[in-house]
Formats: structure tokens, sequence, C-alpha cells
């Protein structure tokens, strides 16, 4: 008990610190999490083991060529926006928000280490879904822009869905961010140009699938690694929406 | 800490409510000052918004010299929160929590000690949505020293704790005042009022209605008695006459005395002479001195809120 030194010593510690101490928390939580890990990983995965094999699903002579990126992009789609609206939503509901908005870690802070952790998750899926896809044949597009390709539309991508999570999560209940967050995750998984090309869904579909976020960054990532470069169409609806789910989230995010 | 005419209400139109109706009270730095009122009585309300989770709505509110609004980010590591609930991951483990929490101070407690302390070895290993409501209490009152700040807010530090576990607060609370910590506290029980604090405000209806030393409002209030039984029948006239102005006897029930009075040691002396002189051997002398309770019924009325 004499270790105990209950006299006053306040102070901060140093915000670099604080943003990894945060980080590193968000990021084991969600590795601890069996549902939050069933849409990061292991639907991808089982994704790319069955669709690898399918050619009448995704409709071409290399489906691991088509299905890989599509993968990358429901990564993204997982990891931004389910899982970081569903963490956020409950994080707001228990008081979590609140308790550490009273503590020095700041606002900036839990943002910070929320992007830091999404990030940290996503070089995992891409290191575990990318190997396996390679294993499994597949030939991504040769040179270092299609990799700078990659890494611009997987930004936009994860600004676009995490600031639409952040927005869902910070203006409804959190039982409702939880139905609301799977429900789109499988509508989007299903029907909204994330996996599968935007030619393999009815004609009058696909001017709206290519305006969407998942439509945009799934083909986006297609082209770019089918053909080295996106559309600049997909590079622009992408950034849009990028900039409005940012402005949006921080307009009308509520931290209680 | 100073509030002054501070008022929060809820709602709009015809259903707004008044939870803070012109609030003040200063708080003294070095001292444990407790909140004291009926639930709804704006206590938690008014504490959170010297936490700076609310904007005064009207009044002005200054912790450490500092608004709590403005100047959130140098207050943070200075003050200390214990939330009245929650607060943590609900697969966070109690140890682990409190070990995140230390991380983002600069000289936090050593945290084995304060787990020790707290008699939290038991569940820190524990998920918080395992942990009962007294050990997630426990975490959460660590919570709010672990940074070492200057300032401790406690709401309801002790609200379903089992005896030992209150008595262990106290003895934290007391400790922490003795190593220069400022605590302002809320809570409906009087003995913890009573026994912890250097002050108090009771609290109701969103204002402060009586403030001081637990001392000071309990002899404000309505004299103490003295509560005799012996035989029946006695006149009292004279002993009254010995004691101090304006007190009175009464024989409440045959054999039941209550003299109601200034009681200190003198008078009780006067009241076994009396005794003494008129061979009268009391069954019993029970000497009533009003408690916080008593003052606090008196103040906010007796009904059910």
């Amino acid at each position: 008990m004499s270790r105990l030194d209950l006299s006053p010593a306040p102070g901060a510690a140093a915000p670099w610190r604080r943003l990894l101490t945060q980080a590193a928390m968000e990021l084991r939580l969600t590795l601890r999490n069996g549902e939050q890990l069933l849409l990061t990983l292991v639907i991808p995965i089982l994704l790319l083991l069955a669709g690898s094999r399918s050619d009448r699903l995704v409709g071409a002579d290399r489906p691991i060529d088509t299905l890989a990126p599509g993968v990358l992009a429901l990564a993204i789609l997982s990891t931004s926006f389910t899982s970081l609206a569903i963490a956020t939503a409950f994080e707001r509901r228990y008081g979590v928000l609140k308790r550490l908005g009273a503590t020095p870690l700041s606002r900036g802070g839990l943002l910070g280490g929320k992007v830091l952790a999404v990030v940290a998750l996503q070089i995992v899926q891409f290191l575990v879904l990318g190997g396996l896809a390679l294993a499994l044949g597949w030939r991504p597009a040769d040179g270092a822009t299609a990799w700078l390709w990659w890494l611009l539309l997987s930004v936009l991508g994860t600004v676009a869905f995490g600031g639409l999570g952040l927005l869902l999560a910070g203006t409804v209940r959190a039982e409702a961010t939880l139905a609301l967050a799977n429900l789109v995750y499988v509508l989007l998984l299903v029907g909204g140009g994330v996996l599968l090309p935007l030619d393999r869904y009815p004609e009058s579909l696909r001017g709206v699938l290519a305006a969407l976020p998942s439509g945009a960054l799934g083909e986006g990532l297609r082209d770019t690694f089918m053909t080295g470069s996106p559309g600049t169409v997909v590079v622009v609806v992408l950034a849009a929406w990028a900039a409005v789910a940012a402005v949006a989230a921080g307009r009308w995010f509520r931290w209680e | 800490m100073e509030i002054v005419d501070l008022t929060m209400h809820y709602g709009r139109g015809a259903a707004v409510v008044k939870a803070v109706d012109g609030l003040s009270l200063t708080v003294e730095a070095g001292t444990v000052t407790s909140i004291l009122g009926p639930n709804g009585a704006g206590k938690t309300t008014t504490i959170e918004t010297c936490e700076g989770f609310r904007r005064p709505q009207s009044g002005t509110v200054r912790v450490l010299g500092l608004d709590p609004v403005a100047d959130a980010p140098r207050l943070r590591a200075r003050v200390g929160v214990m939330l009245q609930s929650g607060g943590a991951w609900l697969g966070v483990r109690a140890g682990e929590m409190l070990r995140h929490v230390a991380a983002l101070h600069a000289h936090p407690l050593d945290v084995d000690a304060l787990v020790e302390r707290l008699g939290m070895e038991r569940f820190a290993r524990t998920p918080y949505r395992r942990l009962s409501g007294g050990q997630k209490q426990r975490l959460s009152l660590a919570m709010a020293i672990v940074g070492r700040p200057e300032l401790v807010f406690l709401d309801e530090p002790t609200a379903g704790l089992d005896p030992q576990s209150r008595r262990a607060t106290w003895d934290l609370v007391s400790e922490l005042r003795d190593h220069g910590v400022t605590i302002v506290l809320t809570t409906h029980y009087m003995d913890e009022a009573q026994e912890l604090s250097d002050r108090v405000h009771i609290v109701d209806a969103g204002r402060v209605i009586a403030s001081g030393t637990p001392a000071d409002l309990v002899s404000a209030g309505a004299r103490n008695s003295i509560r005799l039984v012996a035989r029946p029948g006695l006149d009292l006239g004279g002993l009254v006459a010995e004691l101090p102005e304006d007190s009175t006897a009464a024989e409440v029930q045959p054999g039941q005395y209550v003299i109601t009075t200034d009681v200190d040691p003198d008078v009780l002396h006067r009241v076994t002479g009396w005794c003494a002189a008129h061979d009268v051997l009391p069954a019993s002398i029970l000497v009533e001195r009003q408690s916080l309770e008593d003052r606090f019924l008196d103040l906010t009325g007796r009904e059910l809120r």
C-alpha cells in the first residue's frame, strides 16, 4: 500500500502516446469480437474460396482476377463502415465516449485512435486476403501505378464509408445502428456492385450502382488490378462520397 | 470551484422541465463537499455541467478558475470524473480498462497498488459485461482517481455498494482529502454526507436550500430532546424552570416524557440531578440528537418523489 501515493500529480500523457494507447485498445477489442471478425475476415475468405471456383457467378475466364479486387473492396466496406459503425454506436450507448471524453484523450484522440485501428485492421485484411488470392492464382496488373491507384482508392473508400459509418452511429440508437450496418453490408455485398462487376447486373441498374460508393470502389479496384488504372468517373464519384460523408459526419455526429 | 445562478432545463414549450433553477454554490480547495438531495433534485445535471458535459444555459460555472466547456482540454488532465453508470466497453477487462485510463495520464497512480487497495484483484481479469454493480462502481471510482487529479467529481460513489465497500470508499475519499485533493460528491445518503463532508449543500428542485458543515445544518434545525421513561404522573414544571429558556417538557404517554431543549452535558446533569432530588429512578434516559436525515426531511419534505 505504500506504493499508493494519493497526492495530486495531474498531467496528460504525450499526445502520440494517448493516440497509440487508444488505437491499440480499439484494435484489441475488435480482434476479440467474434462477430466483427466474421464480417471483416471470415466472410471475405469464404467468398474468395467459393468464388474462385465459380466462373458462372463471376463470369470470366479467370474468376479470381475479377473476384480478388472485389473482396478487397468488401474488406474496406466491412471495416470502415459496418465494424466502425457498430463499435462506435455501442461506445456511445454505454458511455465509453463520455468516459473517455473526460480523460486527457480528447475527441481528436478518440477519432485518431479509430482511424489508426481501422487502418491497422485493413492492413491485416489486405495481407491475409491478398495473400490468399495470390495463392489461389490471382494475377494483379503489373506496375507501381496500379498499387498507387489501389492506395488512393482505398483511402477514399475508407473515408467515404468511415464517414457514413460514424454518421449512422452518431445519429441513431445503437440497436438500430447494429441492424442497419449489417443490413447495408449484406445488401451492398449482394447488390451493391462491390463483389461482382457492374456488367453482371441488369443494364437499368448499372448507372445507379456506379454512383454508389460501393459500386465505385469495387469497379475502381477491378479496373486497377485488371487494366492498371481506374476510370476517371469512378475516382470522382468516390472522392465526392468521401467529401460529403466526412462533412456530414463532422456536422451531425453526436458524441452522446 | 464556483457555480453562480446556474439554470438548466430540458424539453421545450409547455413540457419544459427545469432541472436546475438558479443554483449557486462554492467549493473550497482541499475540502470534501457533498451535494445532497432527493432523486431528481438536479444533482447530476449540476455536476455534469461542472465536468463540461453540458453547457450552462444561464449562469456561470468556473472550475479551478477555468470554464469547463471552453477550457476542457486544459481541465481534463486535472479533474477526475466518476460517472453514475457505464463508461467502459462491454468486452474490456476491468484491469485493462483501468490501465488504459492510467496510460492517458502523465503520472498515474500505480495501477497494481490501486487494484489492491480497492479489492479489485478478484475481478481484474473479468470482462466488464460480467461485473456486478458494486464491482463496476469500484472500477469507476478507480478510473476517476488513477490520473492523480487535483479535483474529483464523484456522482453517487456508493450507490448500490455493500457496507464494507461503502466504508472502503469513504476511507479512500478521506485519504484523498488528506493528501490535498478536492472532492465534490453527490449523494442521497445522509450518513455519507454527514461522515465525509466538510461542507454540505442540500439541493432540492434545482436550487440550494441549505448549506453548511454537517454540524451547522443539524444544529440549525429543530432542537434536540431527552426522552425519559419513569413512573407516570411526574410534575416536570420545576425541572423545566432550571433548564435553558424555551425548554419544554411533556408526558407523551403515561410514564414517557419528552423534554425538548438544547441538550448539552450540563442540561443532562440537571435532569439527573432533578431525578435524584425527587427520588425518581428513570428506566431509561435517551438523548435524541437530530441527525442530518431529520434536517434533510424537514427541509425537503417527507413525500415520495
